[in-house]
């Protein structure tokens, strides 16, 4: 087995040289490019922020990522857990190591930020209707509070907790689908929000979601399938 | 696009430009992802900075959502890469990919 | 010259500058490193181009989740490579005996 050099070799040789050239021509191209956009405002721009306030919500971008553009979220769902999919079907075990850290300091910061962490979760989650926030930031928090518990070595996945892990992972993407099924169901169109219930099935959607991503971006980190025994 | 954005949109293609260097360049894998990574914020920057307004008129909501959809899938396929990387080093003991067989152990 | 505009070319500048370093230099836990640095610089041009959702979408996943994907595979590879290294030089030696007690067995 060869050793990872600690150091890369990373002098100009002529390859690079070369490649160095084209890449310094498709920049100049591209900022070309780049000056000649448009000043004025593109419509679908003006249209959908005139017509945020029949979308259940009052951030902008919560409404576009959640109602204009809902089917783009449902595949970007949809891409997460196949990420998940796909990293249990080739790693058989975790990437991470873990060990009881040397200092006390690490459990004790853990157990004392990871309940703010959760509040502070739920809290981007409520607030993502009328100011910044949303479902993926707090997913983003919730995850980081799952791998900030597991680097404590405090817990790793194991393989006897797999009737509570895939539910998480699969919460989002499902009531994803059953909230664009029933508004096809209801109003003839997928993704046509009923507008007196769209507040509601935001929040219904962000919030499975909410998990979901928390759930995964954890998983992505540890690397591989859950194990049969204990690490550590 | 606005005159005080389009320095960002410049700033944008240059990280790209020194992304797509970085990619095709070096040899090892977790290089490449890196590189990978400064081309997507590059695209990011251009799209953010098509979107902005000047100072109090609201900014263009749909690039924002694209480009948060964009992070997310960005780092999944990092995820995935970097679990690919480590399933080659696994199997063959370079952090690199090799072209001859007889490397795999 | 405003001072949003000194502003906006010094935070360009620093955010080329990381992303240059990130990049080529020889030591990867060095250039994962610059590479978180260059994603928090990244959040905060979000904010300067009004971006606050896209922000704190950057600064937790983009800058922060990919870093730590990245040391966690780093350290597995170098953990993986110290431990060959060891197996190896064990067989070696194993080797050397076995070689050692050939050689004195025909001697």
């Amino acid at each position: 087995m060869r050793k990872i050099p600690d150091n890369d070799d990373v002098r100009l040789t002529a390859g690079r040289a070369l490649i160095l050239g084209m890449a310094l021509a498709l920049t100049l191209g591209l900022a070309a490019v780049a000056l000649t956009f448009p000043e004025d405002q593109p419509r679908l721009a003006q249209i959908a922020l005139q017509r945020v306030p029949e979308s259940g919500v009052n951030n902008p971008v919560t409404a576009v990522l959640l109602n204009f553009r809902g089917y783009d979220t449902l595949l970007e769902v949809a891409v997460l857990f196949l990420a998940i999919i796909g990293i249990w079907s080739m790693a058989r075990t975790a990437r991470v190591w873990i060990k009881r850290p040397d200092t006390p300091i690490l459990g004790a910061f853990v157990r004392f930020v990871v309940p703010l962490m959760a509040i502070v979760a739920g809290y981007l989650l409520w607030l993502g209707a009328d100011e910044p926030g949303g479902a993926f930031q707090g997913g983003a928090v919730l995850g980081g509070m799952v791998i900030l518990w597991i680097a404590a070595a405090v817990w790793l996945p194991k393989r006897d907790g797999r009737a509570l892990l895939r539910p998480l992972l699969a919460i989002g993407l499902a009531a994803f689908l059953l909230a664009a099924t029933w508004m096809l169901l209801v109003r003839g169109n997928f993704f046509e929000y009923p507008p007196e219930q769209a507040k509601d099935l935001i929040l219904l959607i962000e919030g499975a979601a909410m998990l979901s991503i928390g759930a995964t971006l954890a998983l992505l980190f540890v690397g591989g399938a859950p194990e049969e025994e204990e690490i550590g | 696009m606005i005159g005080s954005a389009m320095l960002y949109a410049l700033s944008g293609v240059v990280l790209f430009g020194m992304g797509i260097y970085a990619l095709l360049a070096y040899p090892n894998l977790l290089r490449k992802v890196l590189g990978m990574n400064v081309m997507g914020a590059g695209v990011f920057m251009v799209l953010i900075a098509s979107a902005y307004r000047g100072g109090d008129a609201p900014p263009d909501p749909v690039p924002h959502a694209l480009v948060i959809t964009g992070i997310v899938v960005a780092v999944c396929a990092t995820g995935l890469a970097l679990t690919l990387a480590t399933r080659i080093h696994a199997i063959t003991g370079a952090a690199q990919l090799t072209a001859d067989e007889e490397d795999s152990a | 010259m405003t001072l949003q505009l000194a502003f906006d070319i010094v935070l360009i500048v620093t955010v080329v500058v990381c992303a240059w370093a990130a990049l080529t230099t020889p030591d990867l836990l060095r250039a994962i490193v610059l590479f978180i640095a260059f994603g928090l610089l990244l959040a905060f041009v979000w904010v300067r181009l009004q971006a606050p959702d896209v922000a704190l979408a950057e600064a937790a996943v983009g800058s922060g989740l990919t870093g730590a994907l990245l040391l966690s595979t780093l350290s597995a590879m170098r953990r993986r490579a110290a431990q060959a290294g060891v197996e190896a030089s064990d067989e070696a030696q194993v080797a050397e005996s076995e070689q050692e007690a050939a050689i004195a067995q025909d001697t």
